[in-house]
């Protein structure tokens, strides 16, 4: 019996109480959240992802940038499962999930949150349909469904929107309301797929707060498709905490605190041409790099 | 690719899923709120058109035939010929085009824009299969709706005939109605059910598929609609004639 729980339970070292860091111990957290290994997909004779190998560990943020074409929603989309890929393995919290039919990618989708860039909401739905649409799906009784679309409206602080339609909703609220929506059930990954394109910079920073929120105060690993570059500087040198007020506020890195919790990986037709720090990515003497950052 | 292997591909896709909706629609989760507003939207909002269609094709094939035959001497054998050509080609065929027309575009233009703004995509990564939610529903709300629409179709083209009979060509009354009862066989009665049942499939499998295989943005959605009107009129018109031909064989009235 004891036998069985050693082999169950994490590992966890000596000095492991003494830490403040428990999870670090913990073998499960070894098991990255997604990972692609020598991925290749074509449509037709146009190859979209040319051998992309990555991880995604648990609790991290990876900042996918690139130009337009360049396969970055591709991967996202390869992660749900919505595209195969023609070689290759994708797997999602250990699962390889590369040749699952579509119904045993129904299981796996119910770990993900995904966020689309236009927020795509359901048009015929309320805003509480929308944020509910998961959970009336998997049958949960309304008693149960109200108050966790009223949490979630709250995260995003939308629950004055609960009884509009999209129709009536801003493109930011929108954006808002789909990640509402993403995080229904609590998923421990999300996907964010340009979710700031086309916002003013106030909304624009808003949706990285969710995503920084999402981050630190619930451990949720996410992939963060965009070609925008204050996303990448809101994420990268931020985090978010809980004030003594009971707030959520947001600190800049320092010399006190380094986020390693962030990471940037640069695309260009397919391939990955940087993976790193955003430090390290700012250092990048790669031309296209550089000018990627300068905007020009 | 080629234009053959395009169409193959074409319709090898329209099969799997005209079969996967088939099956959602006896396997669960059932979406019987969405069956019943498809039901709604299909059947009871076809119905002023079907009522318009089949009263006046009924009273134009009176006044074209009538005359006609009235030159042969043949005139009494009109309501026959309006009763019979109502229930075996006409009701049917005029039905599914009215509503080929009517719904199949809007299924189309429906899945299309949900394709083009990423909402199927959201439906699906939400856990949803949308060939249940979306499909099935709309399969079956069709299979249920075009056969009765073609009946009330047939009553009102017949009822048309009648009323054009009575009022232009002073055609007793109980000639026209002895004359439908004892021309309409059950052969007939059983074709009449059978073709809206097939052109059911037919307008469902091809407006949805060029609808969730939208690409393009609302260009895409324009042109998906097109396609799955112009083709699903054509391919029921074809069917028509095969089905025609194969009832007369099954039912041994050649």
């Amino acid at each position: 019996m004891s036998a069985g729980i050693h082999t169950t339970s994490p590992t966890v070292s000596e000095n492991a109480t003494e830490s403040t860091f428990l999870e670090i111990d913990d073998r499960n957290r070894a098991i990255p959240a997604i990972e692609f290994r020598d991925v290749v997909l074509a449509f037709d004779e146009r190859v979209v992802l040319d051998n992309l190998s990555f991880k995604v560990m648990k609790g991290e943020t990876k900042i996918i940038l690139g130009g337009s074409g360049g396969g970055k929603s591709t991967v996202i989309k390869l992660v749900l499962g919505l595209l195969k890929p023609d070689s290759g393995q994708v797997l999602v919290d250990g699962e390889d999930i590369t040749h699952h039919t579509e119904a045993q990618m129904m299981s796996v989708r119910k770990k993900i949150g995904m966020v689309f860039q236009e927020g795509a909401l359901f048009d015929s739905l309320s805003v509480y349909d929308n944020v509910a649409y998961r959970l009336h799906e998997q049958g949960v009784s309304e008693d149960e469904v109200e108050p966790e679309v009223r949490r979630m409206l709250r995260f995003v602080n939308l629950e004055d929107a609960i009884d509009k339609m999209p129709i009536e909703l801003s493109g930011g609220m929108r954006r808002r309301v789909g990640i509402a929506r993403a995080l229904i059930g609590d998923p421990k990954i999300v996907l964010f797929d340009e979710p700031t394109a086309g916002l003013d910079p106030p909304t624009a920073r808003t949706i990285c707060e969710l995503a920084m929120k999402l981050r630190d105060l619930e451990d949720v690993s996410s992939i963060f498709v965009t070609h925008e570059m204050n996303n990448l500087h809101y994420i990268c040198s931020e985090y978010a905490v809980v004030d003594e007020d009971g707030k959520v506020v947001f600190e800049r890195e320092g010399e006190r605190l380094c986020l390693i919790n962030s990471k940037v990986m640069m695309m260009k037709q397919g391939k990955i041409i940087f993976s790193g720090t955003d430090e390290a990515l700012r250092h990048s003497e790669d031309a296209y790099i550089q000018r990627f950052l300068r905007g020009h | 690719m080629n234009f053959a292997t395009r169409g193959l591909l074409e319709l090898q896709e329209s099969v799997l899923l005209a079969a996967r909706a088939f099956r959602g629609i006896f396997k669960r989760p059932r979406y019987i709120p969405e069956t019943i507003a498809q039901m709604d939207a299909i059947g009871v909002g076809s119905l002023t058109i079907i009522i318009l269609t089949g009263f006046f094709t009924g009273g134009v094939l009176t006044v074209q035939t009538f005359p006609t035959l009235k030159n042969y001497g043949a005139q009494s054998q009109t309501c026959y010929l309006v009763a019979v050509s109502l229930v075996r080609e006409l009701g049917p065929v005029l039905c599914a085009l009215m509503v080929t027309g009517r719904v199949g575009s809007a299924i189309s233009a429906e899945l299309g824009s949900m394709v083009v703004s990423q909402q199927i995509d959201a439906m699906r990564a939400l856990g949803t299969d949308p060939i249940r939610k979306l499909v099935a529903p709309r399969m079956f709300a069709l299979l249920v709706s075009l056969p009765l629409l073609t009946v009330l179709a047939d009553v009102l083209g017949i009822f048309g005939g009648w009323v054009t009979a009575v009022a232009l060509y002073s055609v007793s009354s109980s000639v026209f109605i002895s004359s439908v009862r004892d021309g309409i066989t059950t052969d007939d009665l059983i074709g009449g059910i059978v073709k809206p049942l097939v052109f059911s499939l037919i307008i469902g499998t091809v407006a949805c598929r060029q609808g969730l295989s939208t690409e393009g943005g609302t260009v895409g959605v324009g042109r998906s609609t097109t396609r799955a009107v112009v083709m699903a009129s054509i391919i029921v018109i074809i069917a028509d004639y095969f089905l025609a031909k194969a009832l007369q064989v099954i039912l041994g009235t050649t």
